[in-house]
């Protein structure tokens, strides 16, 4: 498995800027990690909390419900990746968006929505045993397997069909070839996008709560909301550092040393795979899907809003969508503009220094946006009091909730971009800087939109951070969408959350012909 | 693609100085923390602002949310006033010495039961834990009479309640002033032993019972109403328990609010708080969130049962802060959250 493995630039020979950046993404996540520390050891009880039954239970459901949700999600996007790029699946480009839909969804709209439908008394029918486990796996599973499928298709686009077409000319069938040739190819992307998928269980607390399955993260929010006791949810926190860390490390150990290389120019496109009769059938299953995730929240809001009494404010929507676009487009700039020289460091100067920013840049991303929240009020009101409370701050908060989407897409990117490139033009006598800017940003360019598209996406539904750290008298479509289902008016939520998956399908249609145009250059 | 790269970057440089230039952060103004929903107030506050001249800046979110941000925050907050869902998060604030003593003419506008007996906060609406029902599943007469008759077995599986849910723990913990620890536990375990249905919160169990999930449920008098402005045809009605000579009563938690210790604006606060329990604003409340009026001599919605007239379960909010811990300890212990 390691015979691939390329050669790596070790040691402490990391540029200096690269370090920095390191430092600055890694110092951000530690922040409010040793504030849920602080406020930890301020409970009396710390000790007795951790083992006691109830929170065993927590750990235990979130574990399960994670594992669960993972597993799905990875069968769930590597196969629908497959169908896509590999075969001659009818609708694809339409499909390939569709498909992609489910992750601008809020978990708490996804879990309402199949409440609405399935739920007891729904406008469906009614499955039994929806609420709790099973209701929590299926919201998460149907927002979250996207961060599978994503990496897995731009894997897919750039790894080399030679593999596969001289595994077949050696007699493997196409199943064993699948299995030989293509899957080590899209293992890395799969491990990462599972890993994603895995913390965001973690830090979930919308699906959770409506579903009433009781989570840590759903624990920390209640002894917050009812219970106002911070040092407790603190405690319940570290925990939640705890079980994340060893996710890490799991993810690390699947992930293996295997990097898979080959420049993308060379591959040709891989051959398609004819569906024959199953041609209509996988349609049908995709699309099953994509209304599952998509589709049916869309129809229960528009069904909500045709149907209450309430009306969402104009003026007030207008506003949001600004301030909404704009802290994302933010924050997604932010993210990918960070998560490069980050990138360069964990990819190209392998030490125990990057791999600690790599775990601690990941880690984030596990924390429930409350707690993140609190960290920045905190530190933000005592330190950066003229930060405190503007659009900035949101954005950073935004930038240490999503920043592991970035870096994992721009990641992969980097490692299929071989370094004799650069160290061709560096032997030319080019600066780095000039490099970076005309031969590895270039080449990284799907990374960069894919990653900046993903921490879009996600930070468009971003609540709770947004509702603490917002100015005072601003609002985003996702606070407009909390203010109407928080008092029970479903027909003022629904335009919100409606324009949320809009616009998100906006900038997903772009991004999918990006991607489609790479492989034929 | 070098041009998206540029929009990007000019997204950014734009949210940069739309963060700089527009959100200086504000010490104009009155600074607002709101636990109450934007629907809820904020046409008042609107209001508010017209008829006085005062600028306000309110933050919305989360009680307890809000409560933890003010923690967080400490002596550096701007916030001027905490505008709370529930007596229980302002009794905190008051333990810790943040909130200041209110006007005593401001006090005596309100009934010694709903408000702090250092006078730290004060009840600005009152909201009573009540019994809702399906009424195309149940007649007025088949429905408890009692809160505590919800765990007998022939409503087994047909209860609603939200566990977690602030005002039912100080329901719980009014429960455990009255008759005991004990007693208190034995309710929860038969809420429990008798499957009733746990929710997220007051406005899920109200839609179960609508929808047919549970025939009735433990939740505050005014979600209702706002049910029934949203969906004019939900089957459902509101039954006060413990209203039988002998029984426990209604318990009735209040809204509120404090003003903050280290406020700048303590004048502006006053005028606040003393708009909020004026005859306007309380016929406000009353009319749009159906919610009793603290203001003596303001009276509820005709269909309510009068304020003075409910036998109403005796117990001082403003010393609820323990029995709270109290409560929440024993829903976590009974295994109901």
């Amino acid at each position: 498995m390691a015979s691939r493995r390329p050669a790596l630039h070790r040691g402490p020979r990391a540029p200096l800027v690269l370090r920095l950046a390191g430092l600055g993404v890694a110092a951000a996540t530690v922040l409010p990690i040793a504030h849920l520390a602080v406020r930890a050891g301020e409970a009396e009880d710390a000790g007795s909390l951790v083992v006691s039954p109830r929170v065993l239970r927590f750990v235990w459901a979130t574990v399960g419900l994670g594992l669960t949700v993972t597993l799905l999600s990875l069968v769930i996007g590597v196969g629908v990746a497959w169908l896509l790029d590999r075969t001659d699946i009818p609708g694809r480009r339409m499909l390939a968006v569709g498909a992609v839909l489910p992750l601008v969804v809020p978990t708490y709209v996804g879990a309402l929505a199949l409440l609405a439908a399935f739920g007891p008394g729904g406008l469906a029918f009614e499955l039994r045993g929806i609420v709790g486990f099973w209701g929590a796996t299926a919201a998460l599973t149907l927002s979250t397997f996207p961060y599978v499928l994503l990496p897995v298709r731009s894997a897919l686009a750039t790894a080399d069909p030679a593999l596969e077409e001289a595994a077949q000319a050696l007699g493997d069938g196409r199943r064993t070839a699948f299995r030989r040739a293509v899957l080590p190819q899209v293992r890395p992307a799969a491990a990462a996008g599972a890993l994603l998928v895995f913390l965001y269980v973690l830090s979930d607390f919308g699906a959770v709560s409506i579903m009433r399955y009781d989570t840590l993260t759903r624990g920390i929010f209640l002894e917050y909301r009812s219970a106002f006791n911070r040092s407790s949810a603190a405690v319940l926190g570290v925990l939640l550092v705890v079980l994340t860390l060893l996710a890490l490390a799991g993810e690390r150990r699947a992930r293996g040393r295997m990097v898979a290389r080959s420049a993308a120019s060379s591959a040709g496109r891989a051959s398609s795979v004819t569906l024959g009769p199953w041609r209509w059938p996988a349609f049908t299953a995709v699309i099953a899907l994509v209304s599952a995730g998509t589709g049916l929240p869309v129809g229960v809001l528009t069904y909500w809003a045709l149907r209450g009494a309430s009306r969402a404010d104009g003026d007030a929507l207008v506003g949001a969508v600004g301030t909404s676009t704009g802290l994302s487009l933010g924050a997604a700039a932010a993210a990918v503009m960070i998560a490069v020289p980050v990138s360069v460091l964990v990819v190209r100067h392998r030490s125990r220094f990057s791999r600690i920013i790599e775990t601690l840049a990941t880690a984030g991303y596990a924390l429930p946006g409350l707690v993140v929240a609190l960290a920045l009020v905190f530190f933000a009101s005592q330190y950066l009091s003229p930060l405190y409370q503007t659009f900035m701050i949101v954005v950073v908060a935004y930038v240490v909730r999503f920043f592991p989407e970035a870096l994992g897409a721009v990641q992969s990117s980097l490692v299929r971009i071989d370094p004799v490139l650069e160290e061709a033009g560096r032997s030319l006598g080019r600066s780095r800087l000039d490099l970076a800017r005309t031969v590895t940003v270039p080449l990284l360019r799907g990374g960069l939109v894919a990653g900046a598209a993903l921490v879009f996406l996600t930070a468009m539904k971003e609540l709770p951070a947004t509702l603490l750290l917002l100015p005072a008298g601003s609002d985003t479509l996702a606070t407009l969408v909390w203010t109407g289902a928080a008092d029970g008016r479903y027909a003022q939520a629904a335009p919100p959350a409606l324009l949320v998956v809009a616009i998100s399908a906006l900038v997903l249609w772009p991004l999918d012909r990006v991607r489609d145009r790479r492989p034929r250059q | 693609m070098l041009k998206i790269f540029r929009a990007v970057v000019a997204g950014v440089i734009l949210a940069g100085s739309l963060g700089w230039a527009g959100c200086s952060r504000g010490g104009d103004g009155l600074v607002i923390y709101s636990g109450r929903n934007k629907n809820l107030v904020g046409p008042l506050l609107d209001k508010f602002e017209r008829d006085t001249g005062i600028d306000i800046q309110v933050k919305y979110s989360d009680t307890g949310e809000a409560l933890a941000t003010l923690l967080e925050e400490g002596q550096s907050t701007n916030a001027d006033v905490f505008l709370s869902q529930d007596a229980g998060a302002l009794g905190i604030l008051a333990e810790r010495g943040r909130l200041v003593r209110l006007p005593q003419d401001l006090l005596d506008l309100v009934d010694e039961r709903f408000r702090h007996g250092d006078g730290r906060w004060v009840g600005v609406t009152g909201r009573a834990r009540v019994i809702a029902y399906n009424t195309d599943i149940l007649d007025v007469s088949e429905v408890p009479d009692s809160a505590l008759d919800v765990v007998d077995p022939k409503w087994k599986g047909k209860v609603g309640f939200p566990p977690t849910n602030a005002s039912f723990i100080a329901f719980v913990a009014s429960l455990r002033e009255q008759f005991g620890h004990e007693r208190a536990r034995a309710f929860l375990q038969g809420l429990k032993d008798n499957d009733a249905k746990r929710y997220d919160n007051n406005l899920l169990t109200l839609d179960a019972i609508a929808n047919g999930e549970v025939q009735l449920g433990l939740v505050n008098h005014y979600y209702l109403h706002a049910e029934l402005k949203e969906r004019g045809d939900a089957p459902v009605a509101n039954h006060y328990p413990g209203q039988e000579p002998g029984q426990e009563g209604t318990f009735v938690n209040v809204s509120g609010l404090g003003i903050l210790k280290g406020t700048d604006r303590s004048e502006d606060a006053d005028r606040f708080v003393r708009y909020l329990l004026g005859p306007e604003a309380q016929a406000f409340f009353r009319d749009e969130t159906a919610e009793y009026p603290m203001r003596k001599g303001v009276d509820a919605l005709s269909e309510l049962p009068a304020l003075d007239q409910l036998r109403t379960v005796d117990i001082q909010l403003s010393s609820i802060g323990d029995d709270l811990k109290a409560a929440v300890q024993l829903i976590k212990d009974v295994g109901l959250s």
